[in-house]
């Protein structure tokens, strides 16, 4: 039978996680205005503009705002973010690839 | 997910398909499991609007249902309950005691090596590397993650000498292998552009654990910078937590740079100019680590012909993705050869040169892709230089690269006068010294 070894586990140590709830869901979109937050990542202008398009058609009681952030994505963009809060009720955030 | 948990706005986050695993990990770990995510295929790049168009009147793969239901709902439909949830994240100091036979497909199964065998971490041999500094074991070194929206874990210097100890290293080497750790900088970046990173060391701890300066330098002929490589490897995958396909590492091709972290030694004994490390706030009596990230993009060639060394080079940084900045790897047969057909008497004045030969028209710049993913949303909101360089006329020839991020390394046994360019990222450069 062969020797059991003891050896060290090699992985580092995580951050504790902190649960965070979500935004309370709308209880329709009828009337809302509702931000296609384009990250600016490859053609996620094409994309978003394409769902835009959907929405006025199928959705025409949505009202809809394309919004690209104001840099790259790996940067916060509290301006873009406040100005959602005050001026719109929902977000869909694209691409990420 | 910052719109959504402090801004208080309902939002639907859109992904391509092949990114399934990676966004719900993310999510978990940001606290946000029950975070709405939809997919469509991969990819969105280059895709006509009509195409795009289908992705939304579509099925979303991962799911099945209609992508337009699934955004729908996932603004409309209230949250589900993830109070329950529980979230293991020790990280035991032992792993159950097993034979070296089931402790090795154990290491492989959880993705802790670089699928290649290692020697087993066992109490002996750990406690030997951390025999190699006079800092504590449980003193934390650093943090480390795999791309920005992961979580950074953290590392202490038994954890480096763990994974010095499977990559093979001496004792000798273990103040490298800190430093390195010491950085923050992973090895193992997530991109799916395939990264990898480099390693350049000065001064006199060159030679006193025999790294290679010379011929081989950047090949697998030397124990040091093999192992100090590969140990730098291996402690970003664990020490961040993971490296793993589909999950925590999306390199669409992988990049083989990745087994070694192409680490040497700078040749400053046959060098023409001032050591590496000197450059960047050292003195060159002290032992210091630089290090690269983002290695992706090679050109290469031979020496420096007279009649057109100069549009050789040219075509070489043409060749180059303008997001991957050149880093020049000179054997002293072609540094010389630098100094002597271009009077660069100095690095400077070579980077000056290299400066202003990468260049390119403005339409051409502008249209690469990385470009206009990373630069041209910064060049919009007002960073200079390049919203200065969006100024320029379509047929105008600007600079590819910033002067700052252009660098020289000597590197080479002069069997002869072959030269590379990297494309990479000059990150920071740290002292050894601090880490015996």
């Amino acid at each position: 039978m062969s020797e059991k070894l003891t050896v060290l586990n090699p992985l580092g140590y995580p951050p504790k996680i902190t649960p965070k709830a979500l935004a309370p869901r709308l209880s329709t979109l009828e009337g809302k205005t509702i931000y296609l937050v384009d990250c600016r990542f490859d053609d996620s202008d094409v994309f978003l503009k394409q769902m835009q398009a959907w929405l006025a058609e199928h959705m025409p009681g949505v009202k809809t705002v394309f919004k690209p952030i104001s840099s790259v994505y790996l940067q916060d963009d509290p301006t873009t973010w406040e100005e959602i809060k005050a001026r719109g009720h929902a977000a869909i955030l694209g691409v990420g690839h | 997910m910052t719109i959504e948990a402090k801004y208080g706005v309902p939002t639907v986050a859109m992904h391509t398909d092949k990114f399934d695993r990676v966004v719900a990990s993310v999510a978990k770990v940001n606290g946000m499991p029950g975070l709405r995510q939809v997919f469509v295929p991969q990819p969105i790049m280059g895709k006509t609007a009509r195409q795009l168009r289908a992705y939304v009147d579509g099925i979303d793969p991962i799911t099945g249902r209609p992508v337009m239901q699934e955004v729908i709902e996932g603004l409309t439909r209230p949250s589900p309950d993830d109070g329950g949830m529980q979230f293991d994240r020790s990280t035991p100091r032992l792993v159950p005691a097993d034979t070296a036979e089931n402790l090795d497909q154990l290491f492989l199964e959880q993705h802790w090596t670089d699928g290649l065998p290692i020697v087993l971490p066992t109490e002996a041999r750990v406690a030997a590397m951390l025999a190699g500094t006079k800092r504590k074991p449980d003193e934390v070194v650093g943090r480390m993650r795999s791309t920005h929206f992961r979580e950074h874990w953290e590392y202490t210097v038994e954890k480096v000498a763990v994974n010095a100890v499977m990559a093979g290293a001496r004792p000798a080497y273990f103040p490298v292998i800190l430093t390195l750790a010491a950085t923050g900088i992973t090895a193992r970046s997530s991109s799916s552009s395939a990264m990898a990173s480099m390693a350049v060391v000065n001064g006199p701890i060159r030679d006193e654990i025999g790294m290679n300066a010379g011929i081989g330098a950047m090949g697998p002929y030397n124990h040091a910078n093999a192992t100090i490589g590969r140990a730098y490897g291996l402690l970003s995958q664990n020490g961040q937590g993971g490296s793993i396909p589909g999950l925590s590492y999306m390199g669409n091709q992988g990049n083989a740079y990745a087994y070694s972290s192409i680490t040497f030694a700078e040749n400053e004994e046959r060098s023409p100019w001032t050591p590496f490390h000197t450059q960047h706030g050292r003195a060159a009596q002290d032992s210091a680590v630089s290090v690269f990230s983002g290695v992706r993009t090679t050109a290469f060639t031979l020496g420096l012909p007279e009649k057109h060394w100069r549009q050789h080079v040219e075509h070489m940084l043409r060749g180059m993705d303008p997001h991957g900045p050149p880093t020049l790897l000179l054997d002293p047969i072609a540094a010389r050869q630098f100094v002597d057909r271009g009077n660069f008497t100095s690095k400077e004045l070579l980077i000056d040169w290299l400066y202003d030969t990468a260049r390119m028209r403005a339409s051409e710049y502008w249209n690469y892709q990385l470009i206009q993913n990373y630069i041209y949303p910064r060049a919009t909101f007002g960073e200079e230089p390049w919203a200065s360089k969006l100024k320029a006329a379509d047929d105008d020839m600007i600079p590819m690269f910033r002067r700052e991020d252009i660098h020289v390394v000597v590197v080479g046994g002069e069997s002869n006068g072959y030269w590379r360019i990297m494309g990479c990222n000059y990150q920071r450069t740290v002292s050894v010294d601090d880490w015996r």
